[in-house]
């Protein structure tokens, strides 16, 4: 068996008093999805900041590719060519969605200025393949409806080579066809080997896109589970209950 | 709703004609705006002030004068150029109180170093103590810039806060500095940037010479713009928009320098310039409405026709049209100045995409310090001297030139040109009221209403427009 892709180990992080997460270990294969799941205030949303760099852990471990390696900011992730989508948009509303597709990474010309005319040709090209009716290049991300922006923010994470997705509920903000094209996505980019964390509040979803499941509750994790070996009443009881089935337990 | 709604999308619209101007030219509406705001207090200046005493203003007043309106902008160049670095901090959700009382500071350094320090050692006029008076402004700017951004960005300390400390901390510097003395006069050399001296102005020749490049410039970049759209295939501008854009630009630049370059030097630089270089000045009748120099027997007197010169650009205007390309350039066309606004449009989101968001404040800040420093030299060559009090009160015009040339303080928003022309709006204001001989407390009240009016007229703009 290959190495995981990503290890989290004993993952803690406490605000205040509270322990959002609490010694939660999750991994992650190259080609796999691993949905989390829990309810609201579970944790899961924290964790996976963890290893985006958006939060500090208070404790434990992250290896990639069986190293351990330490992220302490958003850079840090990115430099480990991890991706993240994030639940709240992290869109600049003031700015078009071509230089947020390539907001911290912007294409330069030869005399070092920005390549806006450029950055704006990858974004066509992207959300062409995205969202073909996807026209708003050139007005500020405020003007774009919730699911232009989901897309914008997908095609950021995927325009630079991920190895490591996250997404934290991307579908939130999409109509059905919309989501479907999402589906397709994750199923292609689990093609081509990349590993995904996938946060999501549909059942289904997780069961059809999803490799295993890690289910949280209050911070701590209530198990990992192979989807094909569990039902959905399975995990809706682990996310209820926070108890592992017995059959695989 | 949906039928009337794609009825109206753009080309099946019939438009009136300025509409489908402005929309082909993509002309900013709001600095047309603020155009014709100008433009409407510059006739207003100029109507009232004639109706005091009769001038030879375009309206019959002496607002309309090419020396009111050549000392209108050197007279702006000190809080615009100050203004510029405001936008990008207000643009980042931040404030800078402190520019004023940091501009008297940074002034007094500069000329305790030229007067007390190397003027003594070196002799006077020496040519290192008009670079090390420079040299002190703009680093010393640059480092008490930086330090308000490191309390900012990594103590957390709200900008507000930090640069309200720096303007009362920093005026008590600047009185220690000066020990509470007018500190004068500056080097000589140091004294061209003010612009008060003939070897400040760049003449006629050079002018016209520098507004041709200009034009040039627009349009070699109209032409490089469109080129690079063609070349991946985007929507281009009509050709006529084009043209239409390169004339407008055209015509600002070259109707800016005839007034320039039609301001005569006074009376007595002209004398002075004449003797000391020999100069025949030829005969001619006494007028004393003329701006030339005549030999009237053995007398030298005004008059319309005889030697006159011109003086074209001053320095410190100069020094305000450079730093305001070079600060648009650095606000739209680098990284910096992308982050910049992206910081201020979501700072979570930008922090999110890896940019390093407190390095940026610092920058900020430091660029703003640099450019008080810029401002420091420009106001106390200008004056001649330094006091502890020289730049009172000008946070307050700076960041009012900066919020009425659009600068949004929910950050996010807002341009370097606005906000020269913002300044510019101001010092009019200003101006036209001492011309009118009004009190000063009557100014403060009007420049006051101003500020207020003009944000909202700016608000009720933009709502409609959304
Ligand atoms: N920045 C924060 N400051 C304080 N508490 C937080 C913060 N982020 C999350 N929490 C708390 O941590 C817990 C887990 O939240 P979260 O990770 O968002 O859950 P989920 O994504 O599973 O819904 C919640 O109790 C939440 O209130
Ligand atoms: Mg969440």
């Amino acid at each position: 068996m290959t190495a995981p892709l990503v290890e989290m180990r004993n993952i803690s992080v406490s605000f205040g008093g509270i322990k959002a997460v609490d010694n939660v270990t999750v991994d992650l294969y190259p080609g796999e999805v691993v949905g989390l799941l829990g309810h609201n205030g579970a944790g899961k949303s924290t964790l996976i900041k963890v290893l985006s760099g958006a939060y500090k852990r208070d404790g434990g471990t992250i290896l990639i590719n069986g190293e351990e390696v330490d992220i302490n900011n958003p850079r840090d992730a990115k430099g480990y060519g991890i991706e993240t989508i994030y639940q709240a948009l992290a869109l600049a509303d003031n700015v078009d969605a071509a230089s947020n597709l390539f907001l911290g990474r912007e294409l330069m010309t030869k005399w070092g200025t920005l390549d806006d005319v450029a950055m704006e040709a990858a974004a066509r090209k992207v959300m062409g393949r995205l969202n073909p009716n996807f026209r708003r290049f050139k007005e500020p991300a405020k003007s774009l409806s919730g699911g232009q922006r989901q897309s914008v923010a997908i095609a950021r994470a995927i325009l630079f080579n991920a190895r490591i997705l996250i997404m934290d509920e991307p579908t939130a903000a999409l109509g059905p066809q919309e989501t479907r094209m999402v589906a397709d996505l994750i199923q292609e980019l689990k093609r081509q080997g990349i590993g995904i964390f996938l946060i999501d509040h549909d059942i289904h979803t997780v069961m059809e896109l999803c490799d295993r499941a890690s289910v949280m509750k209050n911070g701590q994790l209530v198990g990992t589970v192979k989807v094909d070996e569990v039902t959905d009443d399975d995990i809706l009881g682990m996310i209820i209950l926070g108890k592992k089935p017995e059959k695989v337990a | 709703m949906a039928t009337e709604k794609s009825l109206n999308a753009p080309g099946v619209q019939k438009e009136g004609p300025i509409r489908s101007f402005l929309r082909a030219t993509e002309l900013d509406t709001r600095i047309l705006g603020m155009v014709g705001a100008l433009l409407l207090i510059w006739c207003t200046f100029d109507i009232l002030s004639g109706l005091v005493r009769p001038n030879d203003g375009l309206l019959g007043g002496s607002f309309l004068t090419p020396r009111n309106l050549w000392t209108l902008l050197v007279q702006t160049s000190s809080i615009a150029v100050m203004a510029t670095g405001m936008v990008l901090v207000i643009v980042m959700r931040q404030i800078d109180l402190s520019v004023g009382s940091m501009l008297s500071m940074l002034a007094v350094a500069g000329a305790v170093v030229q007067v007390f320090q190397l003027g003594p050692w070196l002799g006077v006029g020496h040519p290192v103590i008009w670079i090390a008076g420079v040299v002190t402004c703009l680093i010393f700017g640059t480092l008490v810039g930086a330090f308000n951004g490191v309390l900012t960005a990594y103590l957390q300390i709200p900008s507000f806060i930090v640069t309200l400390g720096g303007l009362i901390a920093y005026s008590g510097i600047a009185f220690l500095l000066a020990s509470g003395v007018t500190i004068a006069p500056m080097d000589r050399t140091f004294d061209i940037i003010g612009g008060g001296v003939p070897q400040s102005w760049l003449g006629p020749f050079w002018s016209w010479l520098l507004a041709l490049l200009a034009c040039g410039l627009i349009v070699l970049a109209l032409i490089n713009g469109r080129k690079q759209r063609r070349k991946f295939n985007f929507p281009l501008r009509p050709i006529w928009a084009e043209v239409a854009l390169a004339a407008i630009g055209a015509v600002a630049v070259l109707g800016t320098t005839a007034v320039v370059n039609s301001y005569a030097w006074p009376f007595m630089l002209i004398k002075q310039y004449a003797q000391a270089h020999g100069v025949t000045i030829p005969p001619g009748v006494q007028n004393n409405d003329g701006d030339a120099i005549c030999m009237a027997g053995d007398q030298v007197v005004r008059c319309t026709e005889g030697l006159i010169y011109y003086t074209g650009y001053s320095l410190p205007v100069l020094i305000t049209l450079a730093v305001g390309a070079a600060m648009t350039f650095v606000a739209t066309r680098t990284k910096f100045g992308r982050y910049i606004y992206a910081i201020g449009g979501n700072p979570e989101a930008a922090e999110l995409a890896g940019i390093n968001t407190r390095m940026v404040t610092v920058k900020v800040f430091a660029l703003m310090g640099f450019l008080v420093g810029l401002s420091a030299i420009i106001s106390s060559a200008r004056l001649d001297a330094a006091t502890n009090a020289l730049g009172q009160s000008n946070e307050l015009y700076v960041i009012a030139a900066t919020v009425i040339g659009g600068t949004s303080l929910a950050g996010g928003v807002g341009t370097v040109y606005g906000a020269l022309l913002g300044a510019l709006l101001m010092q009019s204001i200003q101006s036209g009221m001492q011309l009118l001989n009004l009190p000063a407390a009557f100014q403060n009240i009007v420049v006051g209403t101003v500020l207020v009016l003009a944000v909202f007229v700016d608000q009720v703009y933009r709502r409609r427009v959304k």
